[in-house]
Order: structure tokens, then C-alpha cells, then sequence
């Protein structure tokens, strides 16, 4: 146990086919704060969310990641959920024939829920999805921005000590993006720490985060407070030329 | 018996029959000749009709080809299997008549209860012939018939003739004729006009032996404007050796009336499996097959309909688990013969741990079937590096006013799906269960819901213990 409450990623090197992929990326999302992590594409930032999860194809070659001063690595990728980390994945996948109501059902009973259609519903509207949606397969033929509603329901419904939402505002409108934005703040007055992952930096300047890390080529790059997305905005990514 | 022990009784595979202490009372073997299709006919005390059916079956089965396309049963050698086994068990109409150890047996199966629960009338055959057929009086009273098929040789025979072997000839293929042959057990329903039989009716096969053959035939006949619901279960405790079905299923389906036809298929994986099921479908009536083909080494089987009036529709949905050393060959046959005629064929395959699944299809639509539309479906989902699916789907379309849509995917349990499910906090096994489940949920929504219990419950075994596709 050491003293950092939340998510701890201490000195991270992970490796994707032998190509190293995180070259010792450091962070802290405590509990209760919003962390915006920006980077061009290509730059980790999913790699990270992979690797705080346990991806079978990421490998950590080096460091720790830690949830409220417990080590992660080395437990399965469901030890990580069930311990309270949640990723809201920016591409997450069709799973044909399997309804919305029995996924979330089934996800939910694994942690001791019992929920009923009313609570299931009552929180797909809180990101703009209508009941309907209990009845499809899970984004069996959604748009990219119902994935992500999708998604941030599920953030909202289990209740994580730390969420991970990767690229959640890609493929929404404006009123999307800000309805998703305040959302985001709930979950984090909630008491979760929420590591806001964007490529867009404009993005983050509605949300305010309480602190931005800027990771390039698998590495930080930057890191403080919004000053330094006011730099990004100006000048580009460090290193990338705009 | 509690729901959960049905299940597992349904669906384990060491039903023990040693404990039963079964003897047979005839047994018939070894080469197939005149002398044994004779003493079989003898033993079950046959009319002259059938001798002589049974005798051109054998000619035909002498002079026809053997198929040269089936793969995977060089084992299966016919002189060396006991071809007719008559328990020395009289048939019962009440679970306390049987001897305690059968009744037992099928306890464990679970059919006194799902009997209870779920049907109208139940046939249980064991070998080759039924030990158990018992259905509701008020049935019988509104002139449903439900009756041993050689008992009702006996005493319908001009209305069995009318039916047998009419629509599956035994000179369709060398083992229809040899089911011709040596065909044994199996029940005949007759559905009189305008009556619906509300629930299930079922009949249930056990082989508990090994080298054994099993033919059942079984007819179902609906009445105009009549429904019913048929259903088979198929069980087997594993053996040393192999042994062989080789079933026939005809269906007649009058004007307007409405079958369904449901298999569910859990032969142990020693038994070679052939199903020869045709139906024949008149103006206006509609025939359902579901086919759950979760057991047996090797399967060959392939719902089929012939849509003979205008108006007439099938639909045939197969769910076929290959899963380690097994080739599982099913499918569906539809001839369109009649105008504004309507067939739907869904079929879903799971391949596993080394198995072959394979989609054979035709859809014919002939000359003068004018507005008819035909539409097949055909998905596999393989697990494993190890393992195949193949589609051999066929289309003789000769009416060009006819619609007839064919759609396949082949997919892989792919690596982000269970990713994404396990960051969700299931296990590994659950994922995949619930993309198996996804996977053949629009099948199982056909079930009624004893049996869709049962299949969940039986993919669930199935498919908690094996690896990922990686």
C-alpha cells in the first residue's frame, strides 16, 4: 500500500508486439478529480487505458499501476473491473444477438446488483438514449455516438472508483459533448477519479479538468493545469508539427 | 427433482444404462439380408404391406450407390451392428408400470417432469421400440391419434399406408432405402381436421447400447386448418464403441394447417447420426423445423420441404455445435412447387476445439412458382484456430418471378468482444457464453421455454471450458 488514492500509474512501460508502445508514463487520477489526457493520435493514450485494464495483447515491460495503493498488474482483466476500474472504450465492439437489458443485467449481477427495466432505463436517459434501446443487441447497429452513450451509461450504472473514458465526446454533436461533459463532473462528485481521454483539446477546455497531461510518443510531454492546453491550442503538440 | 438436477440429467452424457439391467427379448444382427428383414417383420407380427415395403427397401438398398460424399464414418460398419433390439420391457402407459430401474433412467433424463410441465402426450423409445406412450384423454376423445408406429401398422393400416414412406421414398438415397428396410419403433400421429393440440406432443429416443442401429419412423399428419407441435429429444450414454441412427420423419401438413417440428439432438459423441425429415407441405399450410444439434460424432441431417399448394411456407432453423472430434453436416432442402409459396431457412453453426460444421442448402423454386420467395441465412462462428465451418449452399431458381435472397457470415469469437466483456468484470467463460447465447438467440426464441432452458444450459456446458480464438 502506498499513499496515492485513486489511479496510480508509477513510471509505465508497455510493449504491443514487441513494439514499446509506453515509455514510462507516470500519472495520478485521485479519487474525485477529472484528469484530461491529450495526445495526437498515436501517442499511448488508449494504449494506457489497455494497460491499466490488462489487455492480453499489452504488455507491461516495466513500473505499476496502482488502484487506491493496491497493485493491478498481474490480476486478471475482470479483477480489475470488479475492483472498480471502468473503461469507457472508444471503439467498442457489436456483440450480435446479445440484448442491452441482459448485458447490462448480467454485468450487473456479477457485482451484486439486481436491476429492474425502470433503473436500466432511467439511466440510458441521463446520456440521451430513449428505453427502446434496452431491446437492441449491444451497438448492434449504433451510430458512433450511440456507442459512446452507451458507454457512459455504463460508467454512470457501476459506480467505479476510477473511469477511464477514451475519446467518449468522438462522433457526438455539441449538445452531446456537453451533456456528456457534465456528466463527467457527476461521476467525479460522485467520487470516482475520471482520466478524460481527448485528442481534442477544445473538448477539454469545456470540461475544466483539474489537471491535463499531454502524452506524445508514448511519453508526457506536458503537464499542469489548463494553461497547458491553452498552449497546446496555440502551438500544437509538442514535438508534432501542426 | 429440482430444475437445475432436469438440467443436468438433460444434458450429461454419463446417463449410466449399465445399472439398468436391460435385456432384450429379440435381438437381430450381422448381415443384411432377405432372412432378417423377414424375422424382423415376424417379430413385430407385420401385415403382408409392410413385409413387401420392407423387402423392396432392401433390393433398392442392394443396388443403390453408397454416397460418395460423406466424410468421417469409416468406422461405420453395417454387418457389425444389431439392427432390431426389442426390450424385453412391455410397454407402459404410466411411469409406475415400468420396471424401476428404466423408469429411473428416464427420471433422470428428466421426462416424467418435463411431461408434467410441458406436454400433452409422450412416446419414449428404448432401442428399438417405444417402452412409454402416454398421452391426454381428452385428445384422444377429439380424435387425435398417438400410437406406436408399428401399433398403428396394425390397427390403422389404410391410413398409415397412405402416409408411409410417401414423401421420403426409400429410393431417395441407399439409406433411406435401408431405413425402409429395418425401420423400427417411432410413433404416428394423426391431427384430424380442425383440431389444435394446444401444447407439445414428444417422443424421446435413448440408444443404450453399443453397435447398435436405430431407426425409428415417425409421421406426423395435421388435418386441414389443424396445428400441433411435435418435439424429439435424442440421448445416449457414451460407449466404447459407435453406434447408428439412421431416423425418418414425414410430415404432412393439409390445407391450412400449421406443424412444428423441433429436434433436440444430444446424442453422445460415439453415435453416427442420420436424419432423413421431409415435409410435405398443401395450399396454404405452414410447416416450422427447429433443429438443435448439440451431440453425436458424426450428423448428417437436413429438415426438408416440399411446398406443394399455393401459399404454402417452411421455415427451417438449425443451431449445429461441433465441438473436439466431431463433422456435423446439416442443413435444409426447400422446393418451391406452387405459386406465392414462402420458405425461410436460418441456420447457426459453432465450430469448436477441432470440429466441422457444415452448411448443405438447396432452395429450388420450379417452373410455375410464380411470386414465391425464399430466403436463407446461413452464419457460423468458429472458436478456435483449430476448427471449421463450411457452406455449400445451392440455388435452382426456375421461375423468374420469384424472389430468393442468400446471405452468409462466417465470423470468430474475436479478442476485443471478449476484452470488452471481461472489463465489464466477467470471467472469460461468461463472456463467451453470452456471445454464444447472442449468437443463436433469434433459434433459442424459437424454443418453448422448458427447452430453451435446456439448450442454454447445454451451450453453457459446452462452451465454459474451451480457449479463446487467439
Amino acid at each position: 500500500m502506498i499513499g496515492h488514492d485513486g489511479l496510480y500509474v508509477d513510471s509505465l512501460r508497455v510493449s504491443v508486439n514487441g513494439r514499446l508502445v509506453l515509455r514510462g508514463v507516470t500519472l495520478h487520477v485521485p479519487r474525485g478529480r477529472v484528469v484530461g489526457l491529450v495526445g495526437p493520435n498515436g501517442s499511448g493514450k488508449t494504449s494506457l487505458a489497455y494497460a491499466v485494464l490488462g489487455h492480453p495483447l499489452y504488455r507491461v515491460e516495466g513500473g505499476e499501476i496502482y488502484l487506491d495503493g493496491e497493485p493491478l498488474t498481474g490480476l486478471k482483466t475482470e479483477e480489475r473491473a470488479r475492483r472498480g476500474v471502468f473503461l469507457a472504450f472508444q471503439s467498442p465492439p457489436e456483440i450480435p444477438g446479445l440484448g442491452v437489458r441482459a448485458f447490462l443485467r448480467e454485468v450487473a449481477a456479477r457485482r451484486g446488483l439486481s436491476l429492474e427495466d425502470g433503473e436500466l432505463s432511467s439511466y440510458l436517459r441521463l446520456v440521451g438514449l430513449d428505453e427502446s434501446y434496452l431491446g437492441r443487441g449491444v451497438h448492434e447497429g449504433f451510430s458512433g455516438g450511440e456507442r459512446k452513450r452507451l458507454e457512459f451509461a455504463q460508467a454512470l450504472l457501476f459506480k467505479p472508483k476510477v473511469a477511464i473514458l477514451d475519446e467518449v465526446d468522438s462522433g457526438l454533436d455539441l449538445e452531446g459533448v456537453r451533456l456528456l461533459v457534465s456528466k463527467t463532473r457527476e461521476l467525479a462528485e460522485a467520487g470516482a477519479g475520471v482520466l478524460f481521454i481527448s485528442h481534442n483539446p477544445h473538448v477539454l477546455q469545456l470540461l475544466q479538468p483539474d489537471e491535463v497531461v499531454v502524452l506524445v510518443g508514448g511519453e508526457v510531454a506536458l503537464r499542469g493545469g489548463l494553461d497547458v492546453l491553452e498552449e497546446v491550442v496555440r502551438r500544437g503538440y509538442p514535438g508534432v508539427r501542426g | 427433482m429440482s430444475k437445475l438436477s432436469l438440467l443436468e440429467g438433460l444434458t450429461l452424457d454419463q446417463v449410466s444404462l449399465d445399472s439398468v439391467g436391460l435385456r432384450a427379448r429379440v435381438t437381430l444382427s450381422g448381415r443384411i439380408s432377405r432372412s432378417l428383414v423377414e424375422e424382423l417383420s415376424r417379430a413385430k407380427k407385420e401385415p403382408e404391406w409392410m413385409l413387401r415395403l420392407r423387402l423392396r427397401s432392401l433390393e433398392l438398398f442392394e443396388k443403390l450407390p453408397m454416397p460418395n460424399w460423406l466424410v468421417g464414418i469409416e468406422e461405420l460398419n453395417l454387418e457389425e451392428l444389431a439392427h432390431y433390439i426389442q426390450p424385453d420391457v412391455q410397454r407402459a402407459s404410466s411411469w409406475e408400470e415400468l420396471p424401476e430401474e428404466i423408469r429411473r433412467a428416464y427420471e433422470r433424463l428428466g421426462l416424467p417432469e418435463i411431461e408434467r410441465k410441458a406436454l400433452l402426450g409422450l412416446a419414449a423409445q428404448l432401442e428399438s421400440e417405444n417402452v412409454y406412450l402416454a398421452f391426454r384423454k381428452f385428445l384422444e376423445e377429439r380424435g387425435v391419434i398417438l400410437m406406436d408406429m408399428s401399433e398403428a401398422v396394425a390397427r390403422y393400416p389404410d391410413l398409415v399406408r397412405r402416409y408411409f414412406m410417401r414423401v421420403f421414398p426409400p429410393s431417395d438415397h441407399k439409406f433411406a432405402a435401408l431405413h425402409g428396410a429395418l425401420w423400427s419403433g417411432g410413433v404416428f400421429l394423426y391431427v384430424p381436421p380442425g383440431v389444435r393440440v394446444e401444447a407439445p406432443i414428444e417422443a424421446f429416443f435413448l440408444i443404450a447400447s453399443e453397435l447398435e442401429s436405430q431407426m425409428e419412423h415417425t409421421i406426423v399428419v395435421a388435418g386441414e386448418g389443424s396445428y400441433v407441435h411435435f418435439i424429439e429429444g435424442c440421448s445416449a450414454p457414451l460407449f466404447k464403441r459407435y453406434s447408428f441412427h439412421n431416423g425418418m420423419v414425414e410430415i404432412y401438413a393439409h390445407r391450412n394447417s400449421h406443424v412444428k417440428f423441433t429436434t433436440i439432438q444430444n446424442w453422445s459423441r460415439n453415435i453416427v447420426n442420420f436424419n432423413n425429415k421431409r415435409a410435405l407441405v398443401e395450399e396454404g399450410a405452414t410447416v416450422e423445423w427447429v433443429e438443435g444439434s448439440i451431440g453425436s460424432k458424426i450428423s448428417y441431417v437436413y429438415p426438408s420441404a416440399i411446398l406443394r399448394g399455393e401459399g404454402a411456407r417452411v421455415s427451417i432453423a438449425n443451431v449445429t455445435i461441433a465441438r473436439g472430434a466431431t463433422w456435423k453436416d446439416s442443413g435444409a432442402k426447400v422446393y418451391h412447387l406452387a405459386p406465392n409459396t414462402a420458405s425461410e431457412v436460418v441456420s447457426k453453426s459453432i465450430s469448436a476445439g477441432g470440429g466441422v460444421a457444415v452448411y448443405r442448402g438447396l432452395v429450388r423454386v420450379a417452373r410455375g412458382a410464380r411470386g414465391s420467395k425464399a430466403a436463407v441465412k446461413c452464419d457460423s462462428l468458429i472458436l478456435d484456430k483449430a476448427s471449421k465451418a463450411l457452406t455449400y449452399p445451392r440455388n435452382e431458381v426456375e421461375e423468374e418471378d420469384a424472389t430468393v435472397v442468400h446471405e452468409a457470415t462466417t465470423g470468430r469469437l474475436s479478442e476485443e468482444v471478449l476484452f470488452y466483456l471481461r472489463s465489464r468484470g466477467l470471467e472469460e467463460r461468461e463472456a463467451r457464453r453470452l456471445v454464444v447465447l447472442g449468437y443463436v438467440g433469434d433459434v433459442l426464441g424459437r424454443l418453448p421455454y422448458e427447452y430453451r432452458l435446456v439448450l442454454s444450459k447445454v451451450l453453457e456446458l459446452e462452451f465454459e471450458d474451451i480457449g479463446g480464438y487467439a
